[in-house]
């Protein structure tokens, strides 16, 4: 057995207890005979593959009663990933790479901040994507020039990924112009190919009592839904949430500076207080373990400082 | 008894450009308004009250940048400039306190910016 199929059996036997959610990319949730039944499946085991989704880092935050350690978060989740047993195909980063500001001086000097920490990852696959931070205030012109399109796709062992961008338009808006790319680019792809989109913003009305939403996102999810495995990986609301439109399930991650509370939760969104007690809690990145022939994600949360 | 006519007629004009200024009546009902004064980063007036079933007209203006105003279980949003007046008519049929947030990025802070309705039975 090899060293890689050694660590997937591991988690999924871990699993039975430490992956908090898997899901077909149909969106159907796994129990944890569906788990095993993965494991005898070894013609499966040739189009695994996991990647690391890390979020929300927020580079140049400044807060210590939130996150006292805001310059030295990033940094660790770069360490924990680096430390990770067997390293991953990629990373993403779901956007909100930095702290916005409205001086555009610092904005560029944080997204040098944030390159330079990053480029510290052993794994040279990054995948990145805007947040409003990041991209709202100047129409993601700093992000461009430091990070490229805003918008992009690539294929990976047989998924194809897309990247939206829901954020350069500072009133939350995908837009006609990126919707019809969108169109294109699917018809382009089997019904039944696994599509992962990857976004910054909930692709749909989470919360919009606190802008946890995206303006055109109905629109979005109407050219997906002809698609049958689709699975959407995003960011903004810094916590884990689940959530499923039809057959499309939505997985939201933490944020690698500070959590906030579950929507509608508190008369306002204000981000959770840093816990003494308990340092670091509510902040972490995830694994994705992609089962491609089955089109399944198996989804490990983990924290960025190990307990 | 001219200057008599002409005094009451300024008078009454004079109460009713008052009037118009308070309350916009439309068919039977009278409305009720509010401008709501947007800047980096809140509403002014943050907490809004009405009662159940009055009609209500939000005056919503900017001072510095553009804003948005969201009022989701209303179904209601617009922009908010600078220079201009937006009006958003609405009467709302269920009491309590419903959520209002600004929807365009504008900064550091943007995530502060909301407000509540409140409808009182």
């Amino acid at each position: 057995m090899s060293q890689q199929s050694s660590r997937r059996d591991f988690m999924k036997l871990a699993g039975l207890g430490g992956i908090v959610f898997a899901s077909r990319l149909g969106g159907t949730a796994l129990g944890a005979n569906s788990v095993l039944e993965a494991l005898g499946d070894k013609a499966s085991r040739q189009e695994e593959f996991y990647f690391v989704q890390l979020s929300d880092t927020h580079w140049g935050f400044d807060g210590p009663k939130v996150n006292p350690d805001a310059q030295g978060t990033l940094k660790k989740a770069v360490a924990a990933v680096n430390s990770l047993e067997e390293q991953p195909d990629f990373v993403v980063f779901t956007g909100d790479l930095t702290q916005t500001t409205d001086d555009p001086k610092m904005r560029r000097e944080r997204m040098a901040g944030f390159q330079e920490i990053v480029s510290k990852l052993r794994v040279k696959t990054v995948r990145l994507m805007a947040g409003e931070h990041d991209a709202a205030l100047d129409r993601g012109e700093a992000y461009q020039e430091f990070f490229g399109n805003l918008h992009y796709t690539f294929d990976h062992k047989g998924v194809h990924f897309i990247v939206l961008d829901n954020v350069s338009d500072p009133a939350a808006i995908i837009g006609e112009a990126q919707r019809t790319w969108l169109q294109a680019d699917l018809k382009q792809h089997k019904l039944n190919t696994p599509i992962v989109v990857l976004t910054h913003r909930p692709l749909f009305d989470l919360y919009p009592q606190w802008d946890w939403a995206t303006s055109d996102a109905a629109a979005v999810i109407d050219t997906l839904m002809p698609y049958q495995n689709v699975t959407v990986f995003y960011g903004h609301i810094h916590q884990e949430h689940h959530h499923l439109t039809g057959h499309i399930a939505h997985h939201a991650a933490r944020s690698l500076m500070f959590p906030l509370p579950p929507p509608g939760s508190v008369p306002k969104r204000v981000p959770v207080p840093w816990d003494p007690a308990a340092p670091y809690k509510g902040i972490g990145f995830r694994e994705v373990e992609a089962d491609v022939r089955k089109s399944r994600f198996g989804i490990t949360e983990l924290p960025v400082v190990k307990g | 008894m001219n200057r008599t006519i002409i005094l009451l007629l300024a008078l009454t004009a004079g109460f009713g450009a008052m009037t118009l200024a308070a309350t916009i009546r439309g068919g039977s009902s009278t409305e009720k308004v509010i401008r709501v004064t947007a800047k980096k980063f809140d509403f002014t007036p943050g907490e809004i009250t009405v009662k159940k079933g009055e009609p209500l007209v939000l005056e919503l203006t900017s001072e510095d940048r553009t804003h948005g105003f969201n009022l989701p279980d209303f179904h209601l949003r617009t922009e908010v400039k600078p220079s201009t007046v937006t009006t958003i008519r609405l009467t709302p049929e269920k009491a309590g306190r419903f959520g209002f947030a600004c929807d365009v990025f504008c900064g550091s802070g943007h995530e502060d910016m909301a407000g509540t309705l409140v409808v009182t039975d």
